[in-house]
């Protein structure tokens, strides 16, 4: 038998129909993530066409993006202060209750950015196909999913029809070698990446992460290295199911039980790419010879090592807009770069061990006087962990603000943004020019790092701040 | 959907690379539920500043763009986001061609399931755009070719299937709509 990747398997195995010359295959759909954001529009097609939801089991529907994270608004004692966002979590309850959906809803303890809950629930599992409208889909490929992210129209696809068309896209494979020095973060570890292969270096193909420093991850760490895939222009990125991926699944509310639990790690055993399968192309980067990484410029692949300066590029309009949205100039030094906002959550850096680190970083300190800072847990079940563990005390303590669970700071669309002109240091995904508020200037970077900042007032070298 | 068999319109160029959708739309106009209007929401904040004003020189402000359907930008346009809004935008506010050497796969898919075409050239041809601002061009979906005022051509890749959609005015929800029998086998079929 030929030799495969991981990600030919899940695809050889998910087709209803192959595709052929004349048109794109019918994939099947195992999991459909939806949102109050990316579905109105959707469910309006539905309607307009006395269409059903195929399989509403299939979907997991929470709200984040446009929901607010102050506490008062979340749990209805006052109400949602952006209009247009209150109505359109109405909306979405209707839709829900009108198309027979479970939703995770505001006031649920299960709610949450829905790349925390999907997996959190266990309803993320290896070999699936996952899709959501929402680019950041890839993170469940963290698991050995093949998870990309939809437009509307698609989601409407999916939601009558539990299918999509779809064209195989190529393989391509990022081996990452050596180790992770301490101090250094699965965060850092694909900001370098991005750096390395490019902003649309992944386009058109999905990407598969291998090697030791990839096997080293835990889980949160994984799911913060496939998220950004699609920063660097690729809809999905996988790594193989393993030991730490069945660990981290057992037992969870959606993940098979007793017999069938059993059935299902054999199953998922197979899910890895075979020796001498081939990719269409490879990538090696050597983990041990990263820094913290942080960006300077307005899209992800914009980064310099901590300790870097702002590169020099000569007769380049673009680079210059960008360094002129973001107020820097080639050849200065990162460090000691003031900065008003640190924000620490997202879909990439939300979760438990995210908030553990950023803690151990301002544990016993305070923030920087002038500087606001936001803590804004990935779900529900993250916010209750964290403050078990009196993480929340942490933060409050040092002066941080501590929020109910959702996308916040990190796209700007539910009343919590950064002021024209600010610097923010943010654990989020993208510092596209007003990505966290009209005129905002964004550096993306690790919990760590933006601790250290908040600290410190101004961009500093987290590894002066960790705990031993 | 209308069909779509030829555009032609004088181009409008942005020359910028990596134009991402927040770009194209800022997500603070995402908390509609409908997909009309969001054409006056297109590059909001690179047409207007802080207080609303028109930024004079930017060039979708400039007089002679106005009726110009083709946008020609900058490599990897339409990265980030997998906002339809984009395409919804670009749409509304009276594009119906995007021109670069790169685009991005979610707003490329986007774009041909709402009749705008993304359309990839070569480095040469997309050169000539971006130095010839407001040429005439036209764009054949039948022969997938683009023809420049000088007479030039360059053939562009188009997925076959979106194409013959576009053309016939074809709904992609109906066709897989009909695969119903095929998705009934599949799921009895499954095993795990």
């Amino acid at each position: 038998m030929t030799a495969r990747t991981l990600f030919e398997k899940i695809w050889e195995q998910h087709q209803v129909v192959p595709e052929s010359a004349d048109a794109p295959a019918v994939l099947y759909i195992d999991l459909h993530l939806v949102h109050e954001v990316t579905s109105p529009q959707a469910f309006s097609v539905l309607r307009a066409q006395n269409l059903k939801v195929r399989r509403p089991e299939r979907v997991l529907a929470t709200m984040d993006h446009s929901t607010p994270t102050d506490p008062d608004e979340v749990f209805g004692r006052v109400p949602i202060k952006v209009e247009s966002a209150a109505r359109q979590v109405k909306e979405f309850e209707k839709n829900c209750r009108e198309f027979g959906i479970e939703l995770h809803g505001l006031g649920s303890d299960t709610r949450g950015i829905v790349h925390v809950i999907g997996p959190e629930l266990g309803a993320t599992q290896p070999g699936k196909t996952i899709v959501c409208g929402d680019s950041h889909t890839a993170t469940h490929g963290a698991f050995g999913a093949l998870a990309f992210g939809i437009g509307t129209t698609e989601v409407g696809h999916v939601l009558a029809t539990q299918c999509l068309l779809q064209r195989r896209p190529k393989t391509l494979a990022i081996e990452v070698t050596g180790k992770l020095r301490p101090g250094v973060t699965a965060k850092d570890l694909i900001l370098a990446i991005i750096g390395e292969i490019g902003v649309s270096g992944g386009t058109g193909y999905v990407i598969e992460y291998r090697g030791p420093a990839i096997e080293a991850l835990s889980m949160e760490e994984r799911m913060t290295v496939c998220n950004m895939s699609i920063e660097a222009g690729a809809r999905a990125g996988l790594i193989a199911p393993d030991e730490t991926t069945f660990e981290y699944l057992e037992g969870r509310r959606f993940a098979p039980q007793g017999k069938a639990w059993d059935e299902a790690v054999a199953r998922w055993r197979e899910l890895k790419t075979d020796p001498g399968a081939k990719f269409d192309r490879v990538v090696t980067i050597d983990a041990s010879s990263l820094e913290p990484m942080i960006s300077y410029g307005t899209h992800p692949g914009m980064v310099v090592p901590i300790s870097g300066k702002v590169p020099e590029v000569a007769n380049d309009p673009v680079h210059a807009k960008a360094l002129s949205y973001m107020g820097l100039n080639g050849g200065e030094a990162m460090v000691g770069k003031p900065i008003q906002v640190v924000f620490i959550g997202s879909c990439t850096n939300g979760r438990l061990s995210d908030l553990e680190l950023a803690a151990g970083v301002l544990k016993g300190r305070k923030v920087a006087g002038g500087v606001r800072m936001l803590v804004v847990p990935g779900s529900q079940q993250v916010k209750r962990e964290a403050e078990r563990l009196g993480l929340d005390k942490i933060f409050t303590d040092a002066g941080a603000e501590w929020r109910e669970s959702g996308c916040s700071m990190c796209i700007g669309m539910n009343g919590d943004t950064a002021g024209r002109g600010q610097y923010t240091v943010s654990t989020s995904n993208r510092n596209f020019e007003g990505r966290q508020g009209a005129g905002a200037r964004t550096l993306l970077a690790s919990p760590a790092t933006a601790a250290a900042a908040a600290i410190a007032g101004k961009i500093a070298d987290p590894r002066a701040y960790l705990p031993h | 959907m209308q069909p779509i068999r030829t555009i032609e319109s004088r181009t409008v160029v942005i020359p910028v690379t990596n134009i991402d959708t927040d770009q194209i739309i800022p997500a603070r106009f995402l908390t509609t539920t409908t997909r009309e209007g969001l054409g006056k929401q297109a590059f909001a904040d690179w047409r207007y500043d802080a207080n609303g004003a028109v930024k004079a020189d930017f060039i979708l402000n400039k007089p002679e763009v106005a009726g110009c359907a083709i946008l020609v930008a900058g490599r990897n346009f339409g990265c980030g986001s997998s906002r339809e809004h984009a395409p919804w935008a670009l749409l509304d506010y009276g594009f119906r061609a995007v021109i670069s050497t790169e685009i991005a796969d979610i707003f490329r898919n986007n774009s041909l399931k709402n009749g705008l075409l993304p359309i990839v050239v070569d480095d040469q041809t997309h050169q000539w755009l971006m130095n010839n601002p407001g040429a005439n061009v036209t764009i054949d979906l039948e022969t997938t070719t683009l023809t420049l005022p000088t007479g030039a051509t360059a053939k562009f890749p188009i997925e076959g299937f979106a194409r013959v959609c576009l053309m016939n005015g074809v709904d992609e929800l109906g066709f897989l709509l009909q695969q119903a029998p095929a998705i009934g086998r599949y799921e009895a079929a499954r095993t795990f």
